[in-house]
């Protein structure tokens, strides 16, 4: 690297964060989804079921949630630091689901089954269906306009 | 000296012998399916940081398609995970 490119050790990312907007949209269609996935889960493996299918959709959204806020908290910092906190992030994401899990496995209302299933059909669907609704463009980094809250940056 | 005679356990007895097995293997599994992930969010990253620093004006376009390619490729270890509870505890 020459001396006359910016260092990722210093440089920090000023302006809005479009991952949190991503990740608050996440969890509005997690939140819409939850009466029909609960339902669903609560008609194959019974109360039990649809118990653990809000656990797992709960878990799914506040690792969303998580994963957005330590990228949002660390990138005005710099760009190093939001690179090793967001995989020391996984690490620590993927135990407290874990550590979360564990906890509640043996209780009388816990279908892993259902648990498991939720997991992963809430992670993958509600990432699939986002990306209808992503712009991923200059004037639009997060989502597409109309379905934003704040305004576009202006270049 | 504890896990000497439980393995020595074990061996006289195959259904624990099977079951500290597939305990081993379950946690085997769910750290495998954790290695990949890892080295993939570590190459997102890394090319993604390598973008924002070139390009600074296109940040909030990598960061966003940073933060989707993550929660993709974090689906790999979740199945891993499902899978080690399901085969440990169901």
């Amino acid at each position: 690297m020459t001396s006359d490119q910016p260092s990722p050790f210093t440089t920090g990312l000023t302006g809005p964060a479009p991952e949190m907007s991503v990740s608050r949209d996440l969890v509005k269609r997690g939140l819409l989804v939850l009466p029909l996935l609960c339902l669903v889960a609560g008609v194959i493996w019974g109360m039990n079921g649809a118990y653990s299918c809000a656990f797992a959709v709960a878990l799914v959204l506040l690792n969303f949630l998580l994963a957005a806020l330590i990228m949002a908290w660390t990138a005005p910092i710099s760009l190093a630091l939001m690179m090793g906190a967001s995989l020391f992030g996984y690490l620590a994401r993927l135990g407290l689901i874990f550590l979360a899990v564990m906890v509640v496995k043996d209780f009388s209302w816990v279908s892993l089954q259902a648990l498991g299933c939720t997991i992963i059909v809430t992670h993958l669907g509600l990432l699939f269906w986002e990306l209808k609704y992503i712009s991923a463009s200059l004037a639009f980094p997060g989502l597409k306009p109309g379905k934003q809250e704040s305004s576009p940056i202006q270049p | 000296m504890e896990v000497l005679a439980r393995l020595a356990a074990a061996a006289a007895d195959p259904a624990e012998a099977k079951n500290i097995a597939a305990a081993g293997s379950a946690g085997f599994a769910y750290g495998l399916a954790a290695i990949g992930p890892g080295i993939g969010i570590g190459i997102i990253f890394g090319n993604a940081i390598e973008a924002m620093a070139r390009q600074p004006e296109a940040a909030g376009m990598v960061r966003t398609t940073m933060f989707l390619g993550i929660a993709f490729t974090e689906a790999l270890a979740l199945i891993g995970f499902v899978v080690f509870i399901l085969l440990k505890y169901a």
